[in-house]
């Protein structure tokens, strides 16, 4: 015990605090095992870290860091076949890290709240909003009458309360479902509150209000908040500490500010590089390298750069919706869109979902029909491509899409998968193709004994590699991104999206990028188009849109992004 | 500084948390297809084990009957033998008309194995493809194949093969063949379900649209692509099927409507055994033992393939 206090006595408080002061939640040496059937594993390992009453700290790490591990050890929620194997967890001075499910029970809700990742799926689609609030409102012995209810969900920020307790999760959009859960975390006003990744799943805008007001009820009633992030910028703006783990451990933890200005382990200095939306400055220079790869192009490759290899013209696409027999109503997912694409340039389409982007991409990839306008490839109207010309433009355009575990056939070991486009266009033979993917391997770095593995046995981002391989195969102009990178860890999406420039650079490729995150379009486009409910609400290079911005809509995306008022000194950056 | 309470900044010691490359391919173990890894899987659960040995023997049986016995199942019944005990060379004793009850189980063993395999194998053939048209194209396709589908799901299968049975061609030319027909033409309707559903989850993957962007037609990506992946709970339904099949030929037999009473079969003799079961039980545990314990590996087959091939429990 005395030994346990010794070795963590470098992030306890006691040095700052008088004896009342003592911490809500202290986690000591922690190490937690999962079995598995390769044996047990340790997940996480000598994490520590102490969150005072009304204190707000955030776990940062990539997938598999243990953060959420180490979460839900502490509401004692952890999986079946997980349990916690040294180390302590003091809730108020009292070690929970083995105590009776009774006692945890009893704790849950009341003294420590949570709130879930996934709004989607963590309502029970069968039950009322209203019902779900109850459950927990009586789990824990408080009053549960439709005005404790109304009072909840209106406190968490849900309008018309009263009404909303009576419908289904279904009519729930992701950012009210978010809310609701918050309203649930929240009902019992716990003294901890445990967010884990509360808004990944969520429009920045919509992340935006809803970390604003839980940071509002939070410091409203005095909850501590155990925020979990993979987002280094969202955890700096909102926590008062951070803490950093990776592969089990926790690697830093300190204030944020001090944190982000002055890193001192290699992993958090990794992380502060290569986060897309911490800081102007960094996003700069990242900018400044793209010009000089631009220069770097071959003189007939700039000279091509004035023209334009796509040119969409006033594309519309219409759905119909169905409204029980035989009617229906029309749905513009696209209205009047029109911009052009130059060659050797990126350009990048934002908007939040259901702003119709994708459904652009897919048209420009001659996936869905467009129910008007033009798309005009190198000056040919797409439109009017017999299947024969269709085929070859399949050659020319390529797309990469946005989930790493979804787009590769899992039963295609990796030659085969980026063997496909060459043998389906009937390229070269079995030994040129041979050469031809091992050539393509080493362009997305990744070793060639790749080729004989499954994609199952890859991570996310070397499935996005092979992905790009694959696209690089049958050498296309435009190669189309469709939230190429939103589904990876902060490291790996800057290494995607390195290898995306340098590949540009080299190839001349033309990139149309499908994206909702605002700071990796800094990084990597030239033009921006802002989508906004099917409509395009401003275009302009990416220097004007962000320094300038014109319309309301695009100025409250920039100024959604976490950590994006995060002004670093110069120094740092 | 937000914080005024703990300012403490700290560091691991960077010798105990190496930094490891960002997204560094695992080169440490062997590639694993799904099956590879299925197979790793299957050779380690004795389920598998147990059952696909019983299989195994089953098979051998069926094909080489003559391996098992020296007597010959219907030349040597005499009538002095009817109904008696097991004796040296007749371990299982003899039926009414003096058959060794053993040698008839084994020899029986092949027409059982027969209708079920190629039951199976007709039932492959058009419920998947039923299936896999019907869920990869939707529309009117599914709904036309869906209705069929619904006509037979609604004929009880016994019933169903009582009818059948009854028209001109079936009557005329009773035979495993006619048996199998009879099978394949009422099941069907439930792979091809199986089929609509497992295409229906794979048709809208990624994977798929990607391979249509690269050039590959419909039709190519179905077969190349969409049915690949829909194959592990089509392996689990047939394994299992093949047992019931088996059943449903005893059935059939058992009612007069399966096999002819020339062909020996398990379902034959079950139902030959009706009149004796007082006086000689053993005549109609025997075949009604083989029957249990066929059944009961092609299940047990099926539940460990199930398992292993549960595209759930593979890592990523």
């Amino acid at each position: 015990m005395k030994e346990a206090h010794v070795t963590t006595s470098d992030v306890t408080i006691t040095e700052a605090g008088t004896p009342a002061d003592r911490p809500l939640l202290e986690i000591r040496d922690l190490a937690i095992t999962f079995n598995t059937s390769n044996g047990e594993v340790k997940a996480v390992r000598n994490a520590h870290l102490t969150i005072m009453p009304g204190e707000t700290v955030a776990i940062v790490g990539e997938s598999g860091s243990g953060k959420s591990t180490t979460a839900l050890a502490a509401i004692g929620l952890l999986p079946g076949n997980g349990r916690v194997s040294g180390g302590q967890i003091l809730l108020d001075g009292e070690d929970i890290s083995h105590a009776p499910e009774k006692r945890m029970i009893e704790l849950r809700g009341n003294t420590i709240g949570m709130v879930p990742q996934d709004p989607m799926s963590n309502l029970n689609p069968v039950w009322k909003i209203g019902y779900q609030v109850k459950e927990t409102l009586q789990a824990n012995g408080r009053p549960s009458g439709p005005e404790d209810i109304a009072k909840v969900l209106s406190e968490a920020g849900l309008p018309d309360s009263h009404r909303r307790a009576k419908q289904y999760p279904h009519e729930f959009s992701g950012g009210m479902r978010q809310r609701a859960l918050i309203a649930i975390g929240l009902s019992c006003q716990p003294r901890l509150l445990i967010a884990d990744e509360p808004t990944s799943a969520l429009d920045v805008t919509v992340q935006r209000q809803i970390l604003d007001h839980l940071e509002g009820m939070t410091s409203e009633l005095g909850t501590a908040v155990l925020l979990i992030t993979h987002d280094l910028g969202l955890a700096a703006e909102r926590a008062d500490k951070v803490v950093v783990m990776y592969r089990g451990q926790v690697v830093e933890s300190g204030p944020s500010l001090e944190l982000l200005q002055n890193p001192q382990h290699p992993y958090t200095k990794r992380l502060v590089e290569s986060a897309p939306s911490l800081a102007s400055r960094r996003i700069q220079v990242a900018k400044e390298q793209g010009v000089e790869a631009a220069d770097l192009l071959a003189p007939a490759a700039v000279a091509r750069a004035a023209d334009n290899v796509l040119q969409i013209q006033d594309l519309r696409k219409v759905y119909k919706l169905r409204q029980g027999l035989g009617k229906s109503s029309d749905f513009a997912a696209v209205d009047g869109v029109s911009f052009d694409v130059l060659r050797g340039t990126t350009t990048a389409i934002v908007g939040e979902s259901g702003s119709g982007k994708s459904t652009v991409a897919k048209m420009v990839l001659q996936l869905e029909k467009p129910t008007d306008g033009k798309i005009l490839f190198d000056g040919v109207d797409t439109s009017l491509l017999k299947p024969s010309e269709l085929f070859k433009f399949r050659r020319r355009v390529q797309p990469i899409f946005q989930d790493p575990y979804g787009s590769l056939d899992p039963m295609y070991n990796i030659f085969r998968t980026i063997e496909e486009p060459l043998r389906v266009h009937k390229i070269g033979n079995k030994a040129s193709r041979e050469k031809k993917v091992r050539e393509l391997l080493d362009q997305v770095a990744l070793p060639q004994s790749t080729m004989q593995r499954y994609p199952n046995e890859l991570s996310g981002g070397q499935r996005q590699r092979v992905a790009i391989a694959r696209a690089l195969a049958l050498d296309p102009e435009v190669i189309i991104c469709d939230e190429a990178v939103s589904a990876l860890d902060v490291l790996v999406q800057a290494q995607v999206l390195n290898l995306l420039a340098d590949l540009q650079s080299n190839l001349g490729l033309t990139y149309l990028f499908i994206t909702h995150d605002l700071a990796v379009v800094r990084q990597i486009a030239d033009h921006v188009c802002v989508m906004e409910k099917g409509r395009l609400v401003e275009t302009g290079s990416t220097d004007d849109v962000f320094d300038a911005p014109q319309q309301e809509y695009t100025q409250a995306l920039l100024n959604a992004i976490p950590g994006a008022k995060l002004m670093l000194p110069p120094e740092v950056a | 500084m937000k914080s005024n309470q703990d300012t403490t900044h700290f560091v691991a010691p960077i010798e105990e948390t190496p930094l490891l490359a960002t997204d560094a391919v695992k080169t440490d173990q062997a590639p694993l297809s799904l099956w590879a890894d299925a197979w790793r899987k299957l050779r380690r659960r004795p389920l598998f084990i147990v059952s696909a040995v019983m299989i195994l023997v089953i098979l051998v049986v069926a094909f080489f009957p003559g391996l098992f016995t020296q007597t010959a199942p219907n030349d040597n019944c005499q009538l002095a033998n009817s109904d008696g005990a097991p004796s040296p060379g007749h371990p299982f004793g003899f039926t009414f008309q003096g058959c060794d009850v053993y040698a008839r189980v084994i020899y029986g063993t092949q027409a059982s194995v027969m209708v079920g395999v190629f039951a199976v194998i007709g039932v492959l053939i058009i419920g998947v493809t039923l299936g896999a048209l019907a869920g990869f194209y939707g529309g009117w396709v599914d709904s036309v194949i869906a209705r069929l589908g619904d006509i037979f799901f609604a004929l009880p299968l016994v019933l169903g093969a009582l009818v059948v049975t009854q028209l001109p061609f079936f009557r005329e030319n009773k035979s495993v063949w006619t048996v199998i027909m009879i099978i394949v033409l009422l099941a069907w309707p439930q792979m091809a379900r199986l089929t609509r559903g497992a295409v229906i989850e794979v048709r809208n993957a990624d994977f798929i649209t990607a391979a249509r962007s690269l050039g590959v037609s419909r039709i190519q990506s179905l077969i190349k692509h969409v049915l690949p992946n829909a194959l592990a709970p089509i392996i689990v339904l047939a394994t299992m099927e093949l047992g019931v099949f088996i059943v449903l030929e005893a059935t059939l037999s058992f009612l007069g409507i399966g096999l002819p009473g020339s062909i020996m079969s398990w379902g034959n003799d079950i139902s030959a055994a009706q009149s004796s079961i007082r006086t000689n039980p053993a005549v109609l545990l025997y075949p009604a033992a083989a029957l249990s314990i066929t059944v009961l590996s092609f299940i047990m087959l099926g539940d460990a393939l199930r398992d292993a091939l549960d595209p759930k429990s593979r890592q990523r």
